[in-house]
C-alpha cells in the first residue's frame, strides 16, 4: 500500500499550486471589477428599461 | 521555455474543445455553488472519470479546483468576518491526516486496478444518499442541506445549539477543552475527529468535504451557521491546498483541467450567489435534489458502460452528469431573471 507521506518540498508542483491560487485571486478581483463596470449595463439589458433591483 | 513550462503543467495538452467545455462546465459548477453554497465539486471527478482521466488526475484536479473556488469564497466570506481561524487551525490537523490516509488508499486502489470503480461506487452511494436527503427535505418544505445565505446573515446570538450538539458537548469533555466563537465549548478531539473523517472523504473523492462537514460543524460540535460557513471555506483552501499538492507531486493535478474549471466557475459562483438575493432557494432545492440523484445513476450507468466496454452507455452518463447540471444552472438563471422582470413590472405598475 501506497504510505503516509510527509510533504516534500517540489518546486514544480509549489508552482503549479501557486498558479491555481493566483489565477483564483485574480479572477475574485477581475470579476469583481467586471461586475461593478457592467453589471448595470448587463441588468439592463436582461430586464429591459431601468433596473433597480439588484 | 513558456511552451514547456505550459506542458509540463498539462495546459498544452488539452485541446481547445475540452477547454472549452471545461470553462462552459466550470460555469454551470459554479453557479450551482454561488447559488445552493455546495454541490459543486461532486460533479467534477464523477465527469473526469467519465471522460476516461486515471482516477488519481480525475480526484486530484477536482480537488484543486476545490481549493481555487474555496479561495475564492474565503476572501468574500473573511470580509463579512464569519471565519473562526482557531477552530480552522484546529480542523486542519485533522483534516490533513483523512486527506493523506485517503490520497493512499486512492493510489493503493490504482496500483490494484480498482480505483475508477470503487470512487465511482462511493459516488454513486454518496450522490444518492445526499439527493435523496436533500430532495426529501426539499419535499417537507424545511430547506435541506446546503447553506443557507440568508441564514449567514443573521445574529450569531439568534442561532440555538441543536440538541445532539449540547449532548456532545455535555459528555465528550476529554481535554483540552476549546471555546469557540458563540461561546461554544467543545474538547478539541471532537473536533478533530469530525475533520479527520471529512478529511478522509475529500482525499479518497477529491470533494471539497463542505456538505459532510458544514453538518457536523453545526450537529456534533455546535457552531452557529454563518460561523461553520466561513470556517468551512478556511479550512477549505488549507486542506484543498495541501491536498493537492500531495496529488500534483504524482502527477495528478492538470492544470488544463483546473484552470479552464475556475475560470469559468468563477463567473458562474458571482451569478449564482446573486441570484440567491432574488429567487428563493427552497423552491429549487427540490431539482438540485433530483440532479444528484441523476448524477448518482449516470455514474452507475457510465462505469457499468466501462466495465461491459460499452462506450455509448459511457456517453449516456456522462451527457446525464453534464445535462442535468446544466439544467438545474439554467432553471436557476430563467427563474431569477422571470423574478427580476415581474419586480420591474410591478414596480412600473406601483409607479403608474
Amino acid at each position: 500500500m501506497a504510505g503516509l507521506e510527509i510533504p516534500a518540498w517540489d518546486p514544480e508542483t509549489a508552482l503549479l499550486i501557486g498558479a491555481i491560487l493566483l489565477e483564483a485571486i485574480v479572477l475574485y478581483v477581475g470579476y469583481g471589477g467586471l461586475e461593478r463596470l457592467f453589471g448595470p449595463y448587463l441588468m439592463r439589458l436582461l430586464i429591459g428599461g431601468e433596473a433597480s433591483v439588484q | 521555455m513558456f511552451s514547456s513550462l505550459l506542458d509540463g503543467l498539462g495546459i498544452a495538452g488539452t485541446s481547445p474543445e475540452m477547454l472549452a467545455l471545461f470553462v462552459g462546465f466550470g460555469l454551470v459548477v459554479g453557479v450551482l455553488f454561488g447559488f445552493f453554497g455546495m454541490g459543486g465539486s461532486f460533479l467534477v471527478t464523477p465527469a473526469l472519470l467519465m471522460l476516461d482521466y486515471p482516477a488519481p488526475v480525475a480526484v486530484g484536479s477536482g480537488m484543486a479546483f476545490v481549493f481555487g473556488t474555496a479561495v475564492i469564497a474565503t476572501l468574500k466570506h473573511h470580509d463579512l468576518g464569519q471565519v473562526d481561524y482557531k477552530l480552522g487551525v484546529i480542523m486542519i490537523t485533522g483534516t490533513t491526516i483523512g486527506i493523506e490516509v485517503g490520497r493512499a488508499s486512492v493510489y493503493y486502489l490504482e496500483s490494484l486496478g480498482l480505483a475508477g470503480g470503487v470512487i465511482s461506487v462511493a459516488y454513486v452511494v454518496l450522490l444518492g444518499g445526499v439527493g435523496a436527503m436533500v430532495t426529501r427535505d426539499a419535499l417537507k418544505g424545511d430547506g435541506g442541506g446546503g447553506v443557507d445565505h440568508e441564514a449567514a446573515d443573521k445574529d450569531l446570538s439568534e442561532y440555538e445549539i441543536p440538541e445532539i450538539a449540547k449532548t456532545i458537548q455535555r459528555t465528550v469533555r476529554i481535554p483540552p477543552m476549546v471555546t469557540l466563537r458563540g461561546d461554544v465549548r467543545v474538547s478539541a478531539w471532537v473536533i478533530t475527529t469530525v475533520a479527520f473523517a471529512t478529511g478522509l472523504l475529500s482525499g479518497f473523492l477529491g470533494v471539497g468535504g463542505g456538505f459532510i462537514r458544514m453538518p457536523a460543524m453545526i450537529y456534533a460540535i455546535g457552531v452557529p451557521v454563518p460561523v461553520a460557513v466561513g470556517t468551512d471555506l478556511f479550512e477549505i483552501v488549507f486542506s484543498g491546498g495541501l491536498g493537492s499538492y500531495l496529488y500534483g507531486q504524482g502527477g495528478g493535478v492538470n492544470l488544463g483541467i483546473v484552470a479552464p474549471l475556475l475560470f469559468g466557475s468563477a463567473l458562474g459562483a458571482r451569478v449564482g450567489s446573486a441570484a440567491t438575493a432574488v429567487v428563493d432557494a427552497d423552491g429549487i432545492k427540490i431539482y438540485f435534489g433530483g440532479m444528484l440523484l441523476i448524477g448518482s445513476v449516470a455514474v452507475g450507468i457510465g462505469e457499468i458502460g466501462s466495465f461491459l466496454g460499452n462506450s455509448t452507455l459511457e456517453l449516456l452518463g456522462l451527457v446525464l452528469v453534464i445535462g442535468a447540471a446544466v439544467v438545474v444552472a439554467f432553471a436557476i438563471l430563467y427563474t431569477t431573471v422571470a423574478s427580476l422582470r415581474q419586480t420591474r413590472r410591478q414596480a412600473t405598475a406601483a409607479v403608474d
